[in-house]
């Protein structure tokens, strides 16, 4: 039966509005369950349309649109408000609209104590009208049927990590920390706008219009006279790849993010916004196409990234910065994919990353939410034994803590207590028996164990790599043993052996509004394989409806079963070091010994961020300290009170003339009517 | 016969006379007086013109020159009993409260 | 040289003498006297020009009316003597000079460019008698007339009003 709702298109980015739109107005007013409902029925509601474009699309696969109106038409330069439904687009719609809504349900359990733990439980609404706007920036990218509009989207989403990283500003390192994050995230993002930017004004003109199929039409016929142009094209566009899904060198921005909420890393940094990169290459495919030398600085690039991350990775202590860089190091895994022309195999891995990454956050959030309740009842504890002391004496020192429990809460963050460092935790597997069970899944899937979904996607964008470039296939095989070595350790240190802290043996399981999502993505990450299993290959034909020059994906069992072999001994590995002899608290990481220096560099994450800060940041400061001051202030400044002063000594001047003396007045009159008489006089 | 340019010519240099004492006397008096000199070489020059174009306008308007000089300095004169009255003096460069 | 041009030296020289003699006395009466002679001299002027009505007003007016209104308000005011220093001290030179350039540009323009080397005629009987003046003046000036009278009440007015002594003022 065909089923044509193509008309429902727009609502997938309307929806969401919508929602936010009801949020901003009611939302405080109406509570907390009102807010978090609305958000997430609204994003729920964009999933169905997806659906029911995804079901219009299977009778009728080829590309549909619907136009809402025009933009800008000047000259030559025509873009319009138009929505692109094919097989590409809706597949991003159904991974962001799904993994979305279950993040906002999650969200409306963890926010709840979120709001409380930091002392402002009136910001609540709007973490879920920041969400809605998410959502609905990222339809609008993955819809656009132009590259303009997409770039409305893609500014949009910035827009939206930005405003999430920076949700608890007032927080953070020195009261500033989370909006110093924001701003390396909003400013890193930039240089990839610029790039994507002067992309665009050379796609414009060179092929004359914005529109996918215009531009795409004429690759061929353009590269055959100029080819050095695509180049350029898709190495600019690379630059905007590499910001917005945080390749090297424009990475350094996503550890930093993850001082937003746990529901913002698991939705942005994770499973939607970062994956913009590897949608733009694979829309753009007939650009990379076309210039062949871009396409390997492409697959190198996530190559490279994809095994320096993952070395990071293996030294980190923080719970969400592991999960951080293990997402960086699969975006080069996805970014290495398309770069081969493996498209079918990168958004695989696309779709896969996004269930079991999110599931791998949701979780950690989950791990969390249970230490800081930990935390709270050793402190309550604490109390106890210190003595009751008087009713008002104990309301004094609850209202205390609660209006300073942000101050308390950083303080401990950063000295005592950090309820996200996986040092303090352990033995959580009995304390969180359903989180430690999802998070193996993850973990293994993450890990590309049989027969989960991180399994299929890995090994396919290995067999890929393996017949196209071998060279990047060496790398990535690297990089996922020490995927599984590192998640691995993780699993370990937090849920295996006995607590390290009286804290985290306090901790509790959460409510079912928190575990429903995480069972659910477990699911999917355990599942999700099928979509595009080794022969059948669902997902390849697919998309192949949209992608011209896709790869076939080729599976073969020899290659896989030396993947999982790989995997596998990563994981004992990680096994035999960590989960072995569970460590105790005081004890140190025992890589620390057996890498030396080289585990000093890791865990610096090789000192990026300090380079980045000698290279170009201090001087780009001076700079702008000069030109603020130099510049600004003595010239321009100077020109400006130079000339009023200039004025006021003029002023002064022919005040002068004013002598009050009628002779001089009259002496005046006289010179005026000889020089008149003068001109009369000799000029005719 | 006299040639108008003589006229003219005298008329010339009375007015000129009458402007250097405008400009160089400083009894107020003085300056008045000058100022008549100064409308009397005019009053000059438009008799003479009345001749040479045998019109008689030229005399009616010398004649209204000579009605409003007649009311210029009383009301003048007037006005300068006040100020001596304020400042005690008719030197006008005392008068300059104009000065900016 | 005909007797008519030695009479206009003559009177013309009286005129300019009486100028000058304005221009450089120290006291006002006799800068007043002086303005009298030249006032005479322009009305006989005015004789040998055809216009006996104007010379005669002149004469009665100016000479008569204005004149000796200036030798009351000197009296009036005690025709002091001024103290030396001028504030400005290059003004007199200046204003000599800009004169002299006025002078010379006013000449040049009437006399060398104006092409009035021509005798004047003579002027016929009964030209600018109060006859004619008058018949001319209440045929085609008559508005004017009577505006000048009501300019001369307004002086009046003016002149008394502005001569009134403060003490005066504050009784009524």
């Amino acid at each position: 039966m065909q089923i044509n709702l193509f008309g429902l298109a727009p609502w997938v980015v309307f929806f969401p509005l919508l929602g936010l739109v009801i949020n901003l107005l009611v939302g405080k007013t109406l509570g907390e369950k009102f807010s978090g409902g609305i958000a997430s029925l609204a994003v729920g509601a964009s999933f169905v349309v997806s659906v029911l474009l995804a079901l219009s699309l299977a009778g009728d696969p080829q590309m549909h649109y619907v136009r809402l109106g025009d933009w800008i038409t000047a000259g030559p330069l025509s873009v319009g408000w138009v929505f692109r439904v094919d097989t590409l687009a809706v597949t991003m719609m159904l991974v962001v609209s799904g993994v979305g809504t279950l993040i906002h349900v999650y969200s409306i359990g963890y926010m709840h104590h979120d709001v409380r733990h930091n002392g402002d439980p009136g910001r609540y609404t709007r973490f879920f009208v920041y969400l809605n706007l998410f959502i609905a920036a990222m339809m609008v990218l993955v819809s656009a049927d132009n590259f303009l509009m997409m770039f409305v989207g893609w500014e949009g989403v910035g827009l939206c990590s930005y405003l999430l990283i920076g949700f608890w500003f007032e927080k953070g390192a020195d009261g500033i920390g989370n909006a110093r994050a924001a701003k390396k995230a909003f400013i890193v993002n930039r240089i990839g706008d610029f790039g994507l930017l002067i992309a665009l004004f050379l796609i414009f003109a060179t092929f004359g219009s914005l529109q996918y199929d215009e531009v795409f039409a004429k690759v061929m016929q353009i590269s055959a006279i100029n080819s050095p142009v695509i180049v350029l094209i898709t190495l600019f566009m690379l630059l905007a790849v590499t910001g917005k899904s945080a390749q090297v060198p424009l990475y350094v921005w996503l550890p930093d993010a993850m001082a937003g909420p746990t529901p913002v890393s698991a939705l942005i940094h994770a499973a939607t916004m970062v994956t913009a990169g590897v949608y733009l290459v694979t829309r753009s495919n007939p650009l990379y196409s076309a210039a062949p030398a871009a396409q390997a600085v492409v697959a190198w690039v996530g190559a490279a990234t994809a095994l320096f991350a993952a070395t990071i990775a293996v030294a980190q202590a923080d719970i969400k910065k592991v999960l951080a860089y293990s997402t960086i190091s699969q975006l080069g895994y996805m970014v290495a994919a398309v770069g081969m022309g493996a498209y079918a195999a990168g958004m695989f891995h696309l779709v896969t990353h996004s269930f079991f990454k999110a599931l791998l956050f949701l979780a950690a959030g989950s791990v969390i939410l249970g230490m800081e309740h930990g935390e709270d009842a050793t402190q309550h504890a604490a109390q106890r034994r210190a003595g009751k002391g008087s009713k008002k004496q104990q309301q004094a020192r609850a209202k205390e803590q609660f209006v300073q429990g942000a101050l308390v809460f950083d303080a401990e963050h950063d000295e005592q207590f950090d309820p996200q460092d996986m040092w303090n935790m352990g033995g959580l597997r009995e304390r969180q028996p359903v989180t430690f069970w999802v998070y193996l899944i993850g973990a293994l899937a993450l890990a590309g164990i049989f027969p989960l979904s991180g399994f299929f996607s890995k090994d396919e964008i290995l067999g890929e790599a393996f017949r196209l470039q071998p060279g990047i296939f060496w790398v990535l095989l690297v990089a996922a043993f020490l995927t599984a070595f590192y998640i691995g350790r993780q699993v370990c240190l937090v849920f295996l052996g006995k607590p390290r802290t009286e804290g985290a043996s306090r901790s509790r399981e959460n409510p079912s509004v928190i575990l429903v999502p995480l069972v659910i993505l477990a699911a999917l990450a355990a599942f999700g394989g099928a979509i595009n299993l080794p022969g059948v290959q669902s997902l390849e034909h697919w998309l192949e409806h949209t992608i011209a020059n896709l790869e076939p994906g080729q599976f073969s069992l020899l290659l896989a079963g030396g993947a999982l072999l790989v995997a596998g001994m990563g994981l004992l590995v990680a096994w035999a070091v960590y989960g072995q002899a569970p460590l105790a608290k005081a004890q140190p990481d025992p890589l620390r010994r057996a890498l030396g220096p080289l585990y000093i560099a890791l865990e610096h994450k090789w000192w990026v961020d300090e380079l980045y800060d000698r290279i170009i940041v201090r001087p780009y400061k001076g700079l702008a300290a000069f030109l603020s001051s130099g510049v600004d202030m003595g010239v321009i400044d100077y020109l400006g009170d130079a000339l009023a002063r200039l004025t006021a000594s003029l002023a002064d001047a022919l005040r002068r003339l004013q002598t009050g003396l009628v002779r001089m007045y009259a002496l005046a009159f006289l010179f005026g009517a000889v020089v008149v008489l003068a001109f009369l006089a000799f000029s005719r | 016969m006299v040639p108008i340019s003589w006229y003219i010519g005298l008329s010339i240099t009375l007015f000129t006379l009458g402007v250097m004492g405008i400009l160089t006397r400083r009894n107020a008096i003085i300056i008045f007086m000058s100022l008549e000199l100064m409308f009397n070489a005019a009053n000059l020059a438009f008799v003479t013109f009345a001749l040479y174009y045998h019109a008689l306008s030229g005399q009616i308007f010398v004649f209204f020159v000579m009605a409003v000089a007649a009311a210029e300095v009383a009301v003048g004169l007037a006005l300068m009993v006040a100020i001596f009255r304020t400042k005690g003096s008719i030197d006008v460069d005392q008068v300059s409260s104009l000065k900016g | 040289m005909t007797s008519g041009q030695i009479l206009f030296i003559f009177l013309a020289a009286g005129a300019v003498l009486a100028a000058i003699g304005l221009l450089f006395s120290r006291n006002a009466v006799y800068a007043a006297l002086f303005l009298v002679v030249n006032f005479v001299s322009v009305a006989i002027l005015y004789l040998v020009l055809g216009a006996p009505f104007i010379a005669l007003a002149q004469i009665t007016v100016y000479a008569g009316a204005i004149m000796v209104l200036f030798l009351f308000v000197i009296m009036l005011l005690g025709a002091e003597k001024l103290q030396v220093g001028e504030v400005y001290p290059w003004q007199r030179p200046l204003a000599v000079v800009l004169g002299m350039l006025l002078f010379g540009e006013v000449l040049y323009l009437a006399v060398f460019r104006g092409g009035l080397n021509i005798p004047l005629p003579a002027p016929e009987a009964g030209y600018g008698t109060p006859n004619g003046v008058g018949l001319e003046l209440f045929n085609h000036y008559l508005l004017p007339f009577e505006v000048t009278s009501v300019l001369l009440l307004v002086a009046l007015v003016g002149a008394v009003v502005l001569t009134r002594s403060g003490k005066i003022r504050g009784r009524s």
